[in-house]
């Protein structure tokens, strides 16, 4: 038994309110809070808990991007993790940087690392792919367990339990394999400070995608990024007649 | 103070001062707070006293941990699984 690679991603906040740049090229990301996609948090969590129960023997947290990820990287070696890799992308790139670049790299770094799973949260909230599990898991041909709420490892094979619309559907899949986490897979711990000052002790090795052998090139070109719409505020009516007369002149009815 | 637990006292505070930053008042109201219950307690001489109170500072930090983690969870599910929650009122389902 052997190594988990988990990834984990540098998001803006999930509490902090999103500000549209002015000439609509992206968000305002520039001295706004940054941590730790809540969905790689419950990755890290459930590698950290199958290490606890010693069905695996090194959790490794791979992140990608400039300088600033490393924190991140802190954070997932405060809850557990043993080592981490910095794959680091910056500028253009790093603005550019997509499911498909990340998945190349993962892929690489499994077979690199040989890893038995690879374990990434189901999406971004900035992004909300929900792409780069199941981009992974093809690059390497491995089986795929995404959307997992339970994750069970008997023997050579993992029974995953996943959120599918209109209830759980339970597969058995072979290792090495890619799993992604929903957000019922388990309550991940917090990072106190004792634990960050333990963590680092831990290695955080840097690489470029060029050292993997990817090439970052995009796809994808971000032509405009503008607000939801404002809700409209909602209308109060005294009657029953009076709402079955706003709805029959609005059309609905 | 007792020697061995002023050690244990400062770690305390520390690691309140770290979970504070995150306080959903704002990381200023906590430290008012945090200090003020500090100093309260000041002039407690008596060992035992010192662990309760520091036991009790350690179920705080237990506490701050449940609450972030609620904040977020309950964040996530409203906002990935509105259909999960409109399931359970009822609402945008077609009526057959």
């Amino acid at each position: 038994m052997s190594r988990v690679l988990v990834g984990v991603k540098r998001v803006i906040d999930y509490a902090v309110k999103i500000r549209v740049k002015p000439d609509h090229s992206g968000v305002v990301t520039d001295g706004v809070k940054h941590s730790m996609n809540p969905f790689c948090e419950i990755a890290v969590e459930e590698a950290v808990k199958l290490k606890e129960k010693k069905f695996i023997k090194e959790v490794v947290a791979v992140s990608c991007g400039p300088t600033q990820v490393t924190e991140t990287i802190r954070t997932a070696l405060a809850m557990g993790c043993d080592r981490g890799i910095h794959v680091e992308v910056s500028g253009k790139d790093y603005e550019a940087m997509g499911p498909l670049q990340i998945s190349k790299i993962f892929a690489a770094l499994a077979k690199k690392e040989e890893a038995s799973l690879v374990i990434l949260g189901k999406q971004a909230i900035d992004d909300d792919c929900n792409q780069t599990g199941q981009m992974t898991a093809a690059l390497l041909d491995w089986p795929q367990g995404t959307f997992a709420s339970e994750v069970t490892i008997d023997g050579e094979k993992v029974k995953v339990v996943r959120e599918i619309d209109g209830g759980l559907e339970t597969i058995k899949i072979s290792m090495p394999a890619v799993l992604t986490a929903d957000l019922r897979l388990n309550t991940p711990r917090y990072a106190t400070l004792p634990n960050i000052m333990k963590a680092k002790k831990k290695k955080i090795a840097t690489m470029k995608p060029a050292d993997l052998g990817v090439d970052m090139v995009s796809r994808v070109e971000v032509l405009r990024v503008d607000e939801p719409p404002t809700r409209l505020a909602g209308v109060k009516v005294e009657t029953v007649d009076d709402l079955v007369a706003k709805l029959k002149a609005n059309g609905t009815i | 103070m007792a020697n061995p637990l002023r050690r244990e006292v400062r770690q305390l505070y520390k690691n309140l001062l770290y979970l504070g930053r995150e306080y959903p008042q704002g990381a200023d109201y906590f430290r008012e707070r945090l200090n003020s219950a500090f100093m309260k307690n000041k002039d407690v001489t008596d060992p035992k006293e010192i662990r309760k109170l520091v036991d009790c500072g350690e179920a705080v930090i237990k506490e701050l941990g449940t609450l972030y983690y609620l904040r977020e969870y309950r964040a996530m599910k409203k906002r990935f699984y509105e259909e999960e929650l409109l399931g359970l009122l009822n609402v945008g389902r077609p009526t057959d």
